[in-house]
């Protein structure tokens, strides 16, 4: 019996460090948006929200965070409408291909970001689309694709299809059926996925790098340019800004879950 | 119409419609993502600027065929003397000679000079035009420059991308010894890759197997720990990263504060930076699937096995361990994939020697503008990924991709 004891106490010891060595860089580095100093020092000497206003008047970090949450919003939405039609489509239960449709439309989570920007660009270029706006929303909805498809089909897979069935002899149209009996039981996965799918793109910057002009900074483009020139501390409060935009994300969507299952 | 007749009509109609739902995103996926991906292998095999700006010397070279140690006859003079006039009318002149550089460092500077030559001049004999023009053109080697480029489709890129080349003389050779950089590069981040892997497996298992093993009130709180970093910003943790790591960062502050260290430790801009940051980053993607697939596994199994006398260490080999591998398998591939292809992280926390093959491709479009050659590269790394794509359905099946 000791020894096993043992082997928990080193157990929680070992999982405890590794808990630590995730979650300590983040919360060590946040208290320094908040310094005074012009230099990442510790310990902070002094506080002050000076970075903050830096970030929220200086009108090249305003033109970042305003491209950003452009092309994250309409990347969103085109992954988003595409995604659930496509979900639901793949729902059917005998459609051959399906596999290898999947496949697809999964693949862009696994393919380097730096691969799809290379070939968005040789191939924008020929459209006459590189170097603005459009190219970028169109690769940032690609990769929030597959979320969106995970997470509705995922949803789907439990809605119980005899509801269409009974909707539908009693005489509703399909599309009648579908947005009213189909679309609120599948509401959650599809708003997780639009989350997962906003997030992608509002911190993507691989290809934003390739495909953006001069004129497309975006938030995570302007600190990467930071971060490689020289290390302001308005980088520091962009990723505040960041983490407290998503981990807010995260809390919704949890709530989301147990509310949902709640109601159930 | 008998009753199958019409189910089959019907369930014709919906499998129909189910392909129409899906269309608009399948042509979508097709425009932004397939067409791309094939634009690389294209440009990984196709490059037509010599035989497009120079055809009539391609034509030339070719009815002679002619060993390649000698030089060719007056005719093949005549006709690139036709083609680098008309080249320079239409401004092509650049290109060419900029293609020509990147199979032979030089040749820009020597084709430039000698096209403002050859437009001074209305007519031939060429040979001696292009001989006092520039030496190289009394060598073999140039010529077979221009014959290994005169065919619009071609393996050099790929050549390249693999530290050989092909000579003058047509045969393929190893590049020279300073110049083979690609392989030993593939291979960094294949080690990067299996390092960040293994390091995820190590430091993951464990945190799972404990979050599994505490009430679930306790482990949802503590999930939490696991989940900000996942669901915070790339960016932001490799900023973390440097801040930490840095010469006057916080583990240099803290160790020098305590005295152990007097001189600051180098963490940043080297390998080990680069790994513990990636490993940082890739983390959650080991632990979530592991502690999911460590919920569902009843405790009766390892309990059986202990009552039946195996050990506690027979007992989690043989029995616990095996039942975690499809949560091992998902996440150990997913990071190896995701390393394999990492940019942002080893180009902000790496030195000149810790860069991965991604950075080599974006280096070849950018700095060097070879972009056949990051075409070939990226193309490697895409065949790759594919293959340990397909090798996860098979194992995990692409539906379980998911990021909880």
């Amino acid at each position: 019996m000791k020894t096993s004891a043992l082997y928990t106490t080193l157990l929680y010891l070992f999982g405890g460090s590794v808990l630590l060595f995730l979650i300590a860089p983040i919360l060590l580095v946040l208290p320094l948006a908040f310094s005074n100093a012009a230099y990442f020092h510790f310990p902070i000497e002094t506080y002050s929200l000076r970075w903050f206003r830096d970030l929220f008047s200086n009108p090249v970090w305003l033109h970042a965070i305003y491209n950003s949450l452009l092309i994250a919003t309409l990347a969103t939405l085109i992954a988003t409408l595409l995604g659930t039609m496509a979900a639901v489509g793949l729902n059917h239960y005998n459609l051959p291909g399906k596999r290898f449709i999947m496949a697809v439309l999964i693949a862009p989570i696994i393919v380097p970001y730096v691969i799809l920007a290379v070939g968005a660009y040789f191939f924008f270029s020929k459209l006459g689309i590189a170097n603005n706006l459009l190219g970028i929303v169109l690769v940032h909805a690609v990769i929030g694709i597959p979320f969106v498809v995970l997470t509705v089909t995922a949803t789907l897979s439990v809605f119980d299809m005899k509801l269409i069935h009974a909707a539908r002899s009693l005489g509703a149209s399909p599309w009648t059926a579908f947005w009213h009996v189909m679309l609120p039981a599948v509401w959650p996965g599809v708003a997780s996925g639009a989350v997962f799918a906003f997030a992608t793109s509002f911190d993507e910057v691989v290809i934003v790098l390739f495909l953006g002009g001069p004129e497309q900074t975006t938030l995570p483009r302007q600190m990467w340019t930071g971060l490689r020139e020289h290390l302001s501390p308005t980088i520091l409060s962009a990723a505040f800004v960041l983490i407290v935009v998503v981990t807010s994300m995260l809390l919704l969507l949890t709530l989301r879950r147990h509310r949902s299952i709640i109601n159930r | 119409m008998n009753l199958d007749q019409r189910m089959h009509k019907a369930e014709n109609s919906s499998r129909w419609r189910a392909y129409a739902m899906i269309a608009p995103l399948l042509l979508f996926v097709m425009l932004s993502f397939v067409a791309p991906l094939g634009m690389i292998l294209l440009n990984s095999i196709y490059d037509p600027v010599v035989p497009d700006g120079l055809p009539h010397t391609v034509a030339e070279l070719q009815a002679w065929a002619g060993p390649r140690d000698q030089l060719p006859p007056e005719p093949v003079y005549a006709a690139l003397a036709y083609d680098m006039k008309k080249a320079a009318q239409e401004q092509q002149t650049g290109s060419i000679a900029n293609r020509l550089n990147i199979e032979k460092p030089g040749l820009r500077a020597v084709f430039m000079k000698t096209s403002r030559v050859v437009a001074r001049q209305d007519n031939g004999p060429w040979t001696p035009v292009f001989e006092t023009a520039d030496p190289a053109w009394s060598q073999p080697e140039i010529w077979g420059t221009i014959r290994n480029l005169s065919s619009p489709v071609h393996s050099l890129f790929f050549l390249s991308a693999l530290d050989l080349h092909r000579q003058p003389d047509g045969t393929i050779a190893q590049q020279p010894k300073d110049q083979r950089i690609y392989i030993s590069i593939y291979l960094r981040t294949l080690a990067v890759a299996l390092a960040v892997t293994f390091l995820c497996i190590v430091l993951g298992f464990p945190l799972a197997y404990m979050l599994a093993h505490l009430r679930d009130k306790t482990a949802n709180l503590l999930l939490i720990f696991v989940l900000i970093p996942f669901w915070t910003s790339l960016l932001v943790r490799t900023t973390a990263w440097t801040v930490v790591l840095q010469e006057q960062g916080l583990i240099n502050s803290l160790l020098q504060m305590s005295g152990l260290i007097a001189e600051p430790l180098t963490l940043v801009f080297n390998r080990v930076g680069v790994i513990i940051a990636m490993t940082h980053i890739l983390l959650p993607f080991v632990i979530l699937p592991v502690y999911s697939v460590m919920q569902q596994i009843p405790t009766t199994y390892v309990q059986a096995a202990r009552s039946l006398g195996a050990s506690s260490l027979v007992a989690f080999f043989r029995v616990y361990l095996p039942q975690c591998m499809p949560g091992l398998n998902a996440g150990g591939l997913l990071v190896f994939v995701f390393a394999l292809g990492y940019y942002i992280t080893p180009s902000l926390i790496g030195g000149s020697a810790d860069q991965l093959i991604a950075y080599f491709v974006s280096y070849n479009i950018g700095t060097s503008m070879n972009w056949g050659l990051a075409s070939a590269l990226a193309t490697i790394l895409l065949a790759a990924v594919l293959l340990l794509y397909t090798v996860y359905d098979h194992l995990v099946g692409h539906n379980r991709l998911t990021i909880r």
